[in-house]
């Protein structure tokens, strides 16, 4: 398509270089209606034939059945809430800001939406499909390369419409199905004191009121669910690398680092803050 | 089928022959005709002169006005540029950013391309068509100044921090739930611009189809004019939907009915279809002006006439008809089934061949005359090479699979800037150097031309060609900045310096406008040796336009017609006198051209200034939500106008019919079908009509698209009252066209008897229309919202309506509708026939759709 375009851009642009330059003396009349007729006519009848066909040829559906697995993903500002629900599920695996697939294997993604309209796209893996309050629309998506891969909202939504990203992580099966057996378990204990320290100021500081952490006493909803925060790749939907020196900055500079967002940022003492990140990056 | 009014016919010889145009005119009656004319067409002075009316002067200021939007939107961009040049750059905070995105791609749509291609239209169109002004001066004045305050008002919130922010296209509900002002900034103060293009458009086309010369049959047209008919036709059956669908918008953002919130039944999909059926053929609004320059330019660089005229206006028109099945390519990732994704890449790719269309009959022009090279065919070339590549990447887009990736990324920026650049940049840059020696009677500079081109040129490609890699590398429009390592940061680093080029080329460009000339000799007359009429312009320069109107016989008539200049200096044409001290225009039939009437237009006045600024503060009160001194400004505002029409328009004329010249004689009033009143009637209801037709759409759009609608156990309008309603208006009608029947055969009491129970006919029948949603919430669900809207938006009509009804009684009573001179009660009808047919539609889906549902 490329060089298509290259050739035609230079036959329509060098014909008139021609004509205005090289020879700009008069032509014979009866080559005009050619001109005309075979250029503006004949010549993109043609092409444009060939390439709908080719182009409609390989429009597959975006929307063909899945082999089982559904992802639920609902775009927030600016986050995504995301839920599993493997074959015959009654209830999702919730987890948020990044999705998992298996290889080899088509999965459903079910998108829609809390308050504006967003778009879930990951280029590697396939195009866009817009998400939508109060309506669900869907993709499917059978990537073949183990890896991980960026995906990204392609619809302004708002101030941090920038930051508005997630990784997509393709595993093999198995491993698959091992990460979503685990990521269904409820939040591991912290290990050492620091981390137990660091609960503790998680639960006092009232973080539970917005994220949920399975098995604490946090049970918010209006924030992403932290169970398992610390097996993720990255830190307030794409924005910064989950390493404990992030989620420090992410804490105290929240607002700073991601514009109006709803997550306030927190003056701790420093010790507390470093047990409360210490925390979270132990929820693997 | 209508009784004659007595008024008197065409009479004389026309055509007129040789040696009637042969036989010299005295050079004394010359001087004092031209003395006469001179002082009647005067350009005010001093402070008077924001009074003129003339479309040289009104022509001019929306021309400046628009290339000043341009530049400041320009500048925002160039603040864009630098914020992407690196990344996690905090140069603009976020909310900053989204305001400056926001406001540039509004300002260059709303504020700069289309009121640029009305611009121009006003201040060349007369000139190429032999008239002595527009039909509607003061109509052109009043939207030129409605374009200022609204466009001051717009651009000028982003000072104050207060743009809207939610993206040229405003999608809600972001935009319906933004804080702040922004959104109902953008709203009215661009519904408000919306009115005066359209506005301009009504005039553009009057004038086209009306104020040619003599002869100048319609296939003798320059193209221009052609492409004015073309786009002001779009403009037409364009705005309107957008229109509609502020309406809708604004009702939400200020009255919480909530047509596209999904939680009261609501869709935001409404918006879409409702900005994107206006949003694509603007595209092409902006572009085929662009077109209609070219096709001025290129025939005077090949010195022959233009090959293909009919294929390119045939093509002109089918690119104007499709352009209106494309909107939807704008929504192909909002998962509409598969049908019709392919039904519009189809029709997307069918747009191509009209356009190729076009640029080969350019190409076989040249191909066949004698080339010779010159500044605006350099911007010519540099447009096309620009524009076919937007148009090769365009061809891509229109493949639903290559934009499920390209779709809101670097790419369709890129894209859209070498359409826009290529398809109305370059060619208006190149109008500007080839019509200044028109306008402004010296020369811009070929050095600083050649400069200013090479640099914008290169600058161009610097900043937009590296964005397509941009985007199929993943970067999304419309993000304030991005994280680096992602392989952005080179390619955004590039389109920076080369916006920075460009800015350059434009300083130039600018300089060269703007800089001194009065050492610069004036030019000789036509400078580029051109075949069309405006070229026979005066200089030094004169306020009237043309000095007598000529009898055209050919598409190029400087060439083909050698002494054609010679007589219309010498006034030995039509219309070369004002001996009643008026302005006057002549007025020929739509298709030949013949001569059929004298139009007395309007001259400089303080009125068209008033009626804006108060048009302006209905609009822009309610923004605040201030609404006692926005009903105040409204009343004015009407009061302004009806004034203006009252004093200036369809005035009986002091006698019945005047020499024109060459032994005519042509009346001087006209009524019905005949006069340019009724034929702007005619076209702004049918834009009127399209978007009444939107906001039923939008009815059978949630019916269709949405399981609720109505809701279970939903309220319905009173049917009995809507029935009464719909009597009503159908008596108010009967009422209007048996008054004007009444008028004409002279029984003038029935007549005003009939005009007094008109508007009592229709009052009542408002008020059950009203009456019948009465009791219905339009806040709890979009089902009683719309039956709300669409009852406003009829009884608005009838407001108006009734109005215009007393206006013509009041006529009556006080001599200015007499049985002769009735060209007021005309239109009024003419204006009910639409309201009433509106108002039926609009009683029917009220009263019979609940027992459809």
């Amino acid at each position: 398509m490329l060089a298509g375009a290259v050739v035609l851009w230079l036959f329509v642009n060098g014909a008139f270089y021609f004509m205005s330059r090289i020879r700009p003396g008069r032509f014979d009349q009866t080559y005009a209606p050619h001109i005309l007729i075979g250029g503006g006519i004949i010549l993109p009848v043609v092409i444009l034939s060939a390439l709908l066909v080719w182009g409609l040829g390989i429009l597959t559906d975006p929307r063909r059945p899945g082999d089982g697995l559904v992802v639920r993903v609902t775009g927030e500002q600016w986050w995504w809430r995301v839920e599993y629900w493997p074959e015959g599920a009654t209830e999702p695996i919730i987890s948020a800001n990044e999705i998992r697939l298996p290889a080899g294997q088509r999965a459903e993604i079910h998108l829609t939406s809390d308050k504006v309209i967003h778009s879930f796209w990951i280029p590697a893996l396939g195009g866009k499909m817009d998400m939508f309050p109060g309506r669900d629309t869907m993709i499917s998506l059978a990537p073949e390369k183990v890896g991980t891969y960026r995906g990204q909202c392609a619809e302004f939504c708002g101030a941090s419409h920038a930051w508005m990203a997630f990784s997509a992580v393709v595993m093999e099966p198995e491993a698959f199905d091992s990460w979503l057996e685990a990521e269904a378990e409820d939040a591991v204990e912290p290990a050492g004191d620091a981390a137990l320290r660091g609960r503790q100021v998680f639960l006092s500081e009232g973080c539970g009121a917005c994220h949920a952490v399975r098995g604490t006493e946090a049970v918010g909803q209006v924030g992403p669910d932290l169970t398992h925060v610390g097996s993720r790749q990255t830190l307030g939907a794409g924005r910064m690398a989950l390493t404990l020196e992030d989620l420090t900055t992410w804490i105290s500079h929240s607002e700073a680092l991601k514009p109006e967002v709803k997550m306030p940022a927190y003056d701790l003492a420093p010790d507390r803050l470093d047990d409360l990140a210490r925390y979270l990056e132990g929820l693997k | 089928m209508t009784r004659s009014s007595g008024l008197p016919q065409p009479e004389g010889p026309y055509p007129p022959t040789e040696e009637m145009l042969a036989e010299p005119v005295p050079r004394d009656l010359q001087r004092d005709q031209a003395e006469r004319l001179r002082r009647v067409w005067a350009t005010p002075k001093g402070l008077r002169y924001v009074t003129a009316v003339n479309n040289s002067e009104v022509g001019k200021w929306y021309c400046l006005t628009a290339l000043v939007f341009m530049l400041l939107a320009g500048v925002m961009a160039l603040i864009i540029r630098l914020q992407l040049a690196l990344p996690e750059n905090d140069l603009v905070s976020a909310d900053r950013f989204n305001q400056l995105f926001t406001m540039h791609g509004s300002a260059m749509m709303f504020l700069f391309a289309v009121p640029m291609f009305e611009a121009v239209s006003i201040l060349l169109l007369p000139g190429m068509l032999g008239a002595r002004d527009m039909p509607f001066p003061r109509l052109s004045a009043f939207g030129y100044w409605c374009f200022l305050i609204g466009g001051v008002f717009v651009i000028g919130s982003i000072f104050f921090d207060v743009a809207p922010r939610a993206g040229w296209f405003m999608y809600p509900p972001l935009a319906t739930e933004d804080e702040g002002p922004g959104s109902d900034i953008w709203l009215l103060g661009l519904s408000f611009i919306e009115v005066a293009s359209i506005a301009a458009a009504v005039e553009l086309i009057v004038g086209t189809l009306k104020c040619r010369p003599p002869g100048m049959r319609i296939n003798l047209m320059p193209l221009y004019a052609w492409y004015v008919l073309v786009v002001g036709g779009m403009i037409l059956f364009a705005f309107p939907p957008l229109i509609a669908g502020d309406f809708l918008f604004e009702l939400e953002r200020s009255f919480d009915w909530p047509f596209f919130d999904p939680t009261r039944g609501g869709d935001p999909m409404l918006w879409q279809h409702l900005f994107w059926i206006f949003g694509h053929p603007e595209v092409y609004i902006i572009f085929l002006p662009s077109i209609a320059i070219a096709a001025m330019v290129i025939p005077t660089v090949a010195r022959r006439p233009i090959y293909g005229y009919s294929w390119i206006v045939l093509s002109a028109v089918g690119t104007g008809f499709l352009s209106f099945g494309l909107w939807v390519h704008h929504m192909f990732t909002t998962g509409l089934p598969s049908i019709s994704l392919g039904f519009f890449s189809a029709a997307s790719e069918a747009v191509v061949i009209p356009t190729g269309i076009q640029i080969f009959a350019f190409l076989a022009t040249l191909m066949v005359g004698r080339v010779k090279m010159t500044l605006p065919m350099l911007w010519i070339s540099g447009a096309l090479a620009i524009f076919t590549m937007g148009g090769l990447t365009g061809v891509m887009l229109a493949l639903a699979p290559f934009d499920f990736q390209a779709h809101d990324t670097y790419f369709i920026v890129a894209h859209l800037h070498y359409t826009l650049f290529g398809g109305m940049v370059f060619p208006v840059i190149a109008g500007v150097y080839y019509f200044f020696p028109f306008i402004q009677k010296k020369l811009l500079s070929e050095r600083l031309g050649k400069w200013s081109f090479w640099l914008t040129f290169s600058g161009f490609n610097l900043c937009f060609l590296p964005m397509h890699l941009t985007g199929l590398w993943g970067m999304p429009r419309r993000v304030y900045t991005y994280p680096s390592g992602l392989g952005w940061d080179w390619l955004n680093l590039i389109s920076t310096v080369g916006a920075f080029v460009i800015a350059a080329g434009f300083l130039l460009f600018v300089w060269d406008l703007i800089r001194p000339k009065h050492r610069q000799p004036q030019i000789p007359r036509n400078p580029w040796e051109a075949g069309t009429l405006e070229w026979s312009h005066d200089i030094p320069e004169e306020a009237w336009g043309v000095r007598s109107i000529p009898h055209v016989t050919s598409r190029y008539p400087l060439w083909d017609q050698p002494e054609m200049v010679a007589r219309i200096d010498a006034g030995r044409y039509y219309l070369p006198d004002a001996e009643e001290g008026r302005r006057e225009t002549l007025i020929t039939s739509v298709i030949d051209a013949e001569p059929v009437q004298v139009q007395r237009v309007t001259g400089p006045t303080w009125i068209t200034l008033w009626a804006a600024a108060f048009t302006g503060g209905a609009f822009i009160f309610p923004t605040f939500h201030w609404y006692p001194p926005a009903i105040v400004c409204a009343v004015l505002a009407i009061g302004c106008i009806i004034g203006w029409l009252w004093t200036s328009t369809a005035r009986p004329p002091e006698a019945d019919s005047k020499d024109v010249g060459l032994g005519l004689r042509l009346p001087t009033y006209a009524a019905g079908p005949a006069s340019v009143g009724w034929w702007a009637m005619w076209i702004t209801m049918l834009g009127d009509a399209t978007a009444f037709a939107s906001l039923v759409f939008g009815f059978f759009f949630y019916w269709t698209a949405s399981a609720d609608f109505p809701p279970d156990g939903a309220a319905h309008p009173l049917a009995l009252l809507t029935l009464l309603a719909s009597l009503g208006f159908v008596l108010s009608w009967a009422l209007t066209i048996g008054a004007r029947r009444l008028n004409r055969s002279g029984r003038r009491g029935a007549a005003r008897g009939c005009l007094v129970l008109a508007p009592l006919a229709a009052a009542g029948a408002a008020t059950a229309l009203v009456a019948s949603v009465l009791h219905l919430d339009p806040t709890s669900h979009v089902y009683p919202a719309i039956l709300w809207a669409l009852a406003i938006w009829i009884a608005v009509h009838a407001g108006a309506g009734i109005l215009m009804q007393l206006y013509c009684l009041a006529g009556s009573v006080f001599g200015k509708l007499t049985p002769r001179h009735d060209a007021d009660i005309w239109n009024v009808s003419l204006f009910w026939h639409f309201v009433t047919i509106a108002a039926l539609v609009t009683c029917a889906v009220l009263g019979l759709m609940p027992g459809a549902l």
